[in-house]
């Protein structure tokens, strides 16, 4: 293992690792690592590229709402997902606050929305459009919601205004909060035991899609303004009549002491940039293939020399 | 209940006045109540306007910048966390998982710990316990969590020790003057009560997200205990001994370490026991601030559902507990042995000896065999994906689905929604009054006096509906819970084999992490109230049924006996003997049960949930201090308000049973 992360490090940037930085700082680059696959390698690769440049590095568990205080003061160096929807609110937070500042954005864009596994399909076949989901309310009425749909939508902390958007577009829907991704997938996966209609809460890239097959609930197309303005979108009087943008931002963001103190490694990072198709690979070496994620990470770094190498080489001294 | 009440004339005060006051808080509640739902109540009687409520979450977060950087105590914890305790950490990590860090020796074989702890356990406590040690590490290897399991290791045996050594010293400085025990008592019921949120954000701020965080946060949490044995340890020492150790002339130090501590050593050796218990406890939930291994990696298997590989995770942290539960369990019980002059030195330290040859034995073998050294992914026995398959199989069984089905339907719609809607419904004011009432019913003036003042905070905290919406969750499982594990204690509690049963099935349901009942319940009930539930009741019931096993296995064999020499049926004697006796313990484990389901309902926001739990949650994301105190304040003086009530009650009836 050890050994395999040797050679790799020395056939992709043999001259690299000596030229490079000369100025960076002899202490460990911190990397948060939160509790998602894809972050987890992803997070794993770009320790393993500073490795090579010559730096150290350590990886340390958080909470993926409490890093970015932690990127602030400087304990973390960076971080490798801020996902325009789940974190934008703790990272616009901690930016008011200073301490950390954004490091460019991957070329991965995100998509959160309502989600449905392709099962749901057959009882309504009418998806993705949405009047045609809430003509089905119906089937995904339960005990607690009478004969009103019901709809799990992400915690409340996401801030995913499921909600308002049922008010706006008054659809025959009730909205439960889940309280964690966790939740989210038991509700799916003891749905899929029987084949019972379920419409939750969902982003991509994501393991998910891989385990089960689905698709987003077409709504009114974003419009710019949907969250500000009542008049922009299908009801006049309301915000959040539109569905969630389809290409939402994964952005990087870097702890503002690290430019000095690691100018090569911090080269690299605003150099780094991910498309969906790496992460959900990356994903999927971890969820299906049950590799441990160093090991993903290595694979994945030895399998795509040719991506990585430039990041590296436009930093050099 | 009502008929033991009779039997035992009341200790204080005359009944009269008593019933009368009762009848009053409860008449004023019920009014409020009706006047209420009539419509007729003005607003501001229903619930505090906002207007009244004062700004505690903003002064607190003064207070807090305050501390933390013009008093510039943040400089002070983070030269703490920087310089020795990571210094610590960095060591025992290297020693145990091989983190590069100073004195890059490690990592130790994970045969050679194997045989170390299979030694230890020999010494404590003979074949079973050394089968016991080294099988838990034999298992953890072999699953391929070794490495997780010793980074979790390496920060617990930091924490474990600091947290006994800190512990003993304040225990001791309580023991020794009474003004500290006042001050400190206070602090200790809130730690004991206060949400495990509430304390994760300040140990992050203050401490570096990280092992170090983690190490702190898990010593805060397992302190209390501690304290508490030591003071009551030494508060019991005998005179005689005392005055033994006063003839032979010892010094005050020489008194309280030859004297005063062997003599509590017992109390002592509990409270190490029950920090371990409770550092283990801890390894879960402190992942979410940077504490590595066990932990870190189930948070990361459950986030992709795998169940199988959380499950085998829940699997090694129970061994661990309970391996080290029982060894430290047989360490109080050995006393220290002691051997005739003359006998060579060899054969007084056969045991460590033992332990070093085993250990350097296993060491070098390691270097010849490699995979006693460590065991890669491919040679590991994981069966993650196979017992994926069953969980996820027998969840989806046709008679389970139907069981839950008809379950979910009848205590949400039936049971638990209109519960909820009926508590939301009282007067803030009424509701007060009917926790003073039960109370002074239960306990007495003093717990009543400090229930209207918990609750009036709790009040004038501006969070009344989502702490209203805790409470009725904690008593909807509290009383599942009863109606569960009491009548299960009473049968375990016939035969001595069925008791140890089912207390080791308590000590295991106590140490599985919690976080993976959570997923089953969403699975069987979906997200909603009666998962919450569920959760919450796995956990209240253990204490429920360990405290009845205990209370009536203990009742004393001389009341039994006369019971059934004067002929009484199994049902009488049970009934109006053992039960009636062990009603005081029964009544610890009852209050321990709301204190554990207070502490559960709070990670049932996970599952998603209204209450405190869900708003402490969000405040993990940013730095909003104060916001997180007022809240985790709120679950402790609502716990605490319950706990002084029914401890004051266990121990006026213990008294009066002449059971002290």
């Amino acid at each position: 293992m050890k050994l395999t992360a040797f050679l790799s490090a020395a056939t992709l940037v043999a001259s690299a690792s000596t030229a490079a930085h000369a100025g960076d700082s002899s202490d460990p680059i911190v990397i948060p690592i939160h509790n998602w696959s894809s972050q987890i390698v992803m997070s794993n690769v770009v320790g393993q590229i500073f490795e090579q440049m010559g730096n150290h590095v350590e990886y340390v568990t958080t909470d993926s709402q409490a890093v970015y205080e932690s990127v602030r003061l400087g304990d973390v160096t960076l971080e490798m997902e801020v996902w325009e929807g789940a974190f934008g609110a703790s990272y616009r937070a901690a930016l008011e606050k200073g301490g950390l500042h954004d490091a460019g954005d991957h070329d991965a864009v995100t998509r959160e929305d309502w989600w449905y596994p392709m099962w749901t399909k057959d009882a309504c076949p009418g998806l993705p459009d949405w009047k045609a989901l809430n003509d089905c309310a119906h089937l995904f009425a339960t005990a607690e919601t009478g004969d009103k749909g019901r709809y799990l939508d992400g915690p409340v902390d996401w801030l995913k205004h499921g909600k308002e958007r049922v008010e706006a577009l008054d659809m025959n829907f009730t909205v439960i909060n889940a309280g964690s991704a966790a939740a989210l997938w038991a509700e799916i996966g003891s749905a899929e035991a029987d084949k019972r209609p379920v419409v939750v809460f969902n982003w991509t890239p994501n393991f998910a899609e891989a385990v089960w097959p689905g698709e987003f609930v077409d709504f009114p197309v974003w419009e710019e303004g949907c969250d500000k303005d009542p008049a922009v979108g299908p009801n006049p009087d309301a915000l959040y009549d539109c569905g969630n943008p389809t290409s939402g931002y994964l952005k990087k963001a870097a702890w503002d002491g690290m430019r000095d103190k690691w100018p090569a490694a911090y080269c690299a990072l605003t150099n780094i940039s991910f498309t969906n198709p790496q992460i959900a690979e990356m994903a999927k070496m971890v969820d299906t293939d049950e590799m441990e994620p160093e090991e993903a990470a290595e694979e994945w770094l030895s399998a795509n020399q040719a991506v990585v190498e430039p990041w590296i080489t436009s930093c050099k001294g | 209940m009502t008929s033991v009440i009779t039997e035992v004339p009341k200790a204080q005060g005359s009944a009269a006045p008593r019933a009368t006051i009762l009848r009053l808080m409860l008449g004023l509640a019920l009014a409020l109540t009706m006047a209420q739902l009539a419509g007729i109540l003005p607003a501001w009687l229903h619930r505090l306007p906002q207007a009244v409520i004062p700004p505690t979450a903003l002064f607190l977060d003064r207070v807090f910048d305050f501390v933390q950087n013009d008093l510039g105590l943040i400089y002070v914890t983070r030269f703490i966390a920087e310089g020795p305790l990571e210094f610590l950490l960095d060591t025992s990590a290297n020693l145990l998982e091989g983190k590069r860090r100073w004195p890059n020796l490690g990592p130790i074989p994970w045969s050679a710990t194997a045989g170390v702890a299979a030694v230890v356990g020999y010494a404590l406590g003979g074949w079973r316990l050394a089968a016991l040690g080294a099988g838990t590490c034999v298992w953890t290897a072999l699953i391929g969590q070794w490495k997780m399991a010793m980074q979790t290791m390496s920060v617990l045996v930091v924490a474990a020790p600091l947290a006994f050594v800190v512990g003993l010293c304040l225990g001791i400085a309580a023991w020794k003057y009474r003004w500290f025990e006042r001050v400190l008592k206070p602090f200790l019921s809130v730690l004991q009560t206060l949400p495990f949120f509430t304390y994760l954000l300040p140990a992050v701020i203050f401490f570096k997200v990280g092992p170090t965080a983690g190490a702190v946060a898990t010593i805060i949490f397992a302190i209390p205990p501690m304290i508490l044995m030591t003071t009551l340890g030494l508060k019991k020492v005998s005179h005689e001994v005392v005055e033994a150790g006063k003839m032979s002339g010892c010094t005050r130090w020489q008194m309280l370490r030859h004297v005063y501590i062997p003599a509590a050593r017992t109390e002592i050796l509990v409270g190490v026991n029950q920090v371990i218990m409770l550092c283990l406890a801890m390894v879960v939930l402190t992942a979410f601030i940077g504490m590595p291994g066990l932990g870190a990696k189930l948070l990361a298997m459950m986030g992709s559902f795998k169940l199988g590989r959380s499950f085998e995770i829940g699997v090694t942290i129970v061994l661990l507990a309970v391996t080290l539960d029982r060894m430290s369990k047989a360490w109080v019980v050995k006393q220290p042995q002691h051997f005739e002059k003359g006998t060579p030195w060899w054969v007084r330290h056969r045991i460590p000896l033992l332990g070093l040859a085993v250990f350097v034995g296993f060491v070098l073998l390691a270097q010849l065999f490699p995979i006693l050294g460590s065991i890669g992914r491919k040679q590991h026995f994981s069966q993650g994906k196979e017992i994926d398959v069953v969980i996820k199989s027998f969840l989806a069984l046709d008679g389970i689905r139907g069981v839950t089905e008809w379950l979910r339907w009848f205590l949400n719609v039936k049971v638990l929604i209109p519960f909820r809607n009926g508590m939301l419904a009282i007067p803030t004011p009424a509701f007060i009054l009917m926790v003073v009432a039960f109370c002074y019913w239960l306990g007495g003036r003093r717990p009543a006096i400090f229930g209207a003042v918990f609750f009036s905070i709790v009040a004038l905290s501006g969070w009344w509906d989502r702490s209203i919406i805790t409470l009725y969750a904690v008593i909807s499982a509290v009383a599942l819970a009863t109606l569960i594990g009491i009548p299960l204690g009473i049968l375990a509690a016939r035969s001595e084999i069925w008791s140890r049963r089912v207390l080791l099935a308590c000590d295991t349901a106590q140490t599985f992490p919690s976080f993976i009942y959570l997923i089953p319940a969403i699975m069987l009930f979906g997200v909603n109230d009666v998962a919450v539930v569920f959760s919450v009741l796995i956990f209240a019931t253990v204490p429920l049924t360990r405290y009845t096993v205990e209370g009536l296995r203990t009742v004393p064999p001389e009341m039994t006996e006369a019971a059934e020499m004067s002929g009484s049926t199994r049902r009488q004697k049970l009934l109006s003997v053992q039960l009636p006796l062990a009603l005081p313990t029964m009544a610890v484990g009852f209050n321990q049960a709301i204190m554990f389901a207070f502490f559960m309902v709070i990670i049932a926001a996970f599952i998603g949930t209204q209450d405190l739990g869900q708003e402490l949650q969000r405040t993990l994301a940013g730095t909003e201090l104060g916001k997180n105190f007022v809240l985790g304040l709120n679950v402790s003086l609502m716990a605490l308000t319950f706990d002084m009530a029914i401890t004051a009650w266990a121990e006026g009836r213990k008294r009066a049973l002449g059971l002290e």
